[in-house]
């Protein structure tokens, strides 16, 4: 069993440092920041012996834009754009952990048809970073076919996303306290039929992929991340699964009402590449089991909590006719959403991993700290690990089986 | 404890593993695609159906009398994450005589289109909805001036749009009412 202390901690200095302590029959390698296997803009520095990596540095930080710092200087709400662009692939997702984070600070009750929202949303957001996860993570593995498979269905999502929130990418659709707008007319019926498509393109994925030859050998047995491993060096999501432990915070510490879906965490067996494509696949099918659940069940009510009167701004029909909520929508547009003093953390299961906020309240509208447990970043840290001992050409299909975001990673 | 599903695998079987199963299926679920409707537009020719409540190009709008709406109260400017709004509130000029009672008019209204990110915050927080965001997704221009657009600009863009409440025009029905409407009017010509 690994002990976490073999995790090696450095900074840019040193690595760059070691990276010139190339033994002469060696090759030292850079991949990136800008290349297409990276998916962003990962740079690694890899050392070579003939083909095989026998060290891998990874240097992130170019996409950093310091979100966090951000944060302290903006209200609770103005955070929410900014939480689109963490894991852009899935920003509603993002957007939804991020508001239950704040919600959880101030302990506010939010109605069932906000909660159903909020959790068919999340799992939309799951199905389309997946979609995109196994489309490029088969083309990196030379399948191009998928791919596009893959995105026709992302493109009908997009379609979703955009009748909903009102535009296809920077979603920005949850508040504190609420959502921004109840789901249109017949929206609910276009999930549904979506969720009646997309069995199909899972079923060409499969023959495509999942018992194809070629794919299974660039995979089998590659990148394998054993548990120890993977509780080490704290991965989550479907590459902690894969790693055979069962740990979805859908299900250990449920939020948005998971509870009540019935829904099936897949795990896998020896946690290598084929297994990451097999879980997440799995996942997929999953989710389109729980959408059409909450889609089935979707309650009445209201899409904000009118208890949170100093939190959710007033309806605009009220604003524009009364003088006291007009007051009310100033205060809470110029003064933030009032939240209590204190500190809470709050995990949210994302399409690629444990996404986490750490808040520090001091009151007022304002975050006095706001911390980001990114998975991506989290799951990275295992490259180092893993990558001495592969070929090069694997680190094409280990990075794709990964999933990761920069944008997030480096946020 | 989760429920689990355990992803077994099986051993590829011989046929598998001459790769010719795979050549077929493959080829077959490729060819069945050449018949399906096709899912691609020809962008410049056809455009995509924008929903109602689209995200676009933040506007300016007018109300049907073809007054202006805002009244600068500068609330979007607050708002705006990026901080791409920048208005200067001045008086209302002294030709419109049926909005003498309204206190301010921005004297100018600037949005930097290379600065926003169409999240909607400014049509959201206006208490006079004043600013839309409509259908136009497409912007472009040669130069960083030609994106930033001022009040002229932003009011050519939004058109009129239908109000629901004439808020101004009940508010001085209500002052008349209580004999009220020519005080607030001298407030206004002292500014």
């Amino acid at each position: 069993m690994s002990r976490i202390e073999e995790v090696s901690i450095g900074d840019a200095a040193s690595r760059s440092a070691a990276a010139d302590e190339t033994k002469p029959d060696r090759m030292a390698l850079n991949v990136g920041p800008s290349h297409p296997t990276t998916h962003g803009v990962l740079r690694l520095i890899m050392e070579l012996d003939g083909d095989v990596i026998t060290k891998c540095d990874p240097v992130i930080g170019y996409l950093h834009r310091g979100d966090e710092k951000i944060a302290e200087n903006m209200t609770y709400n103005q955070f929410v754009t900014f939480t689109d662009r963490l894991d852009y692939i899935s920003p509603l997702a993002n957007n939804v952990a991020y508001a239950l984070a704040v919600e959880s600070l101030a302990d506010i009750e939010i109605p069932e048809r906000c909660q159903a929202i909020r959790a068919l949303v999340c799992e939309l957001a799951r199905l389309s970073s997946h979609m995109l996860g196994l489309g490029v993570y088969a083309m990196d593995a030379g399948a191009w076919t998928p791919f596009f498979y893959a995105f026709t269905e992302r493109e009908k999502l997009y379609t979703l996303f955009e009748e909903l929130t009102g535009a296809r990418f920077t979603t920005s659709y949850t508040r504190i306290g609420g959502v921004v707008r109840d789901v249109p007319d017949g929206w609910l019926g276009r999930v549904s039929k979506f969720c009646d498509d997309l069995p199909n393109t899972l079923r060409d994925f499969d023959k495509l992929l999942t018992r194809n030859r070629i794919f299974l050998e660039r995979t089998e047995g590659i990148g394998v991340i054993s548990r120890e491993d993977a509780l080490a060096y704290g991965l989550t999501g479907p590459n902690l699964r894969a790693s055979g432990v069962d740990f979805d915070l859908r299900k250990d510490r449920p939020y948005c009402g998971y509870e009540k879906y019935d829904f099936e965490v897949p795990i896998g067996t020896t946690g290598d590449c084929y297994d990451r494509y097999l879980v997440r696949m799995e996942e997929v099918r999953q989710s389109v089991h729980i959408v059409r659940q909450i889609v089935d069940s979707f309650p009445d009510g209201l899409w904000y909590s009118e208890e949170a009167k100093k939190i959710f701004p007033p309806p605009k029909d009220k604003i524009l006719t009364s003088m006291e909520e007009l007051i009310q929508n100033f205060m809470i547009v110029t003064e933030g959403p009032q939240m209590p003093e204190g500190e809470v953390y709050f995990e949210a299961e994302n399409p690629k991993g444990a996404l986490g906020f750490f808040l520090v309240s001091k009151g007022g509208g304002v975050p006095y700290r706001l911390k980001i447990r990114a998975p991506s970043f989290c799951n990275l840290s295992i490259l180092e690990k893993m990558l001495p001992g592969h070929m090069l050409t694997d680190v094409t299909v280990i990075l794709g089986s990964l999933d990761f975001v920069m944008g997030e990673c480096d946020r | 404890m989760a429920k689990t599903k355990v992803m077994e695998r099986k051993p590829l079987s011989w046929a598998e593993r001459t790769y010719l199963p795979q050549i077929i299926t493959g080829l077959l679920t490729t060819f069945r695609n050449l018949f399906r409707p096709k899912v691609t537009l020809q962008y410049p020719d056809e455009r995509p159906r924008i929903p109602n409540d689209y995200r676009g190009v933040p506007t300016l709008v007018k109300d049907p009398n073809e007054r202006e709406k805002c009244v600068s109260c500068q609330l979007c400017e607050f708002v705006c994450p990026p901080k791409a709004i920048r208005i200067t509130p001045g008086a209302i000029s002294t030709e419109e005589t049926d909005r003498t009672h309204v206190e301010k008019a921005p004297k100018e209204f600037e949005i930097n289109m290379l600065r926003c990110i169409y999240c909607g915050y400014c049509e959201e927080v206006c208490p006079e909805e004043a600013i839309f965001l409509q259908d136009i997704y497409s912007l472009n221009g040669y130069t960083r001036e030609q994106m930033q657009f001022n009040k002229e600009k932003l009011y050519e863009l939004g058109g009129v749009l239908p109000d629901q409440h004439f808020k101004w025009d009940k508010k001085r029905a209500a002052a008349e009412k209580i004999g009220l409407g020519s005080s607030s009017d001298e407030e206004t010509e002292e500014e």
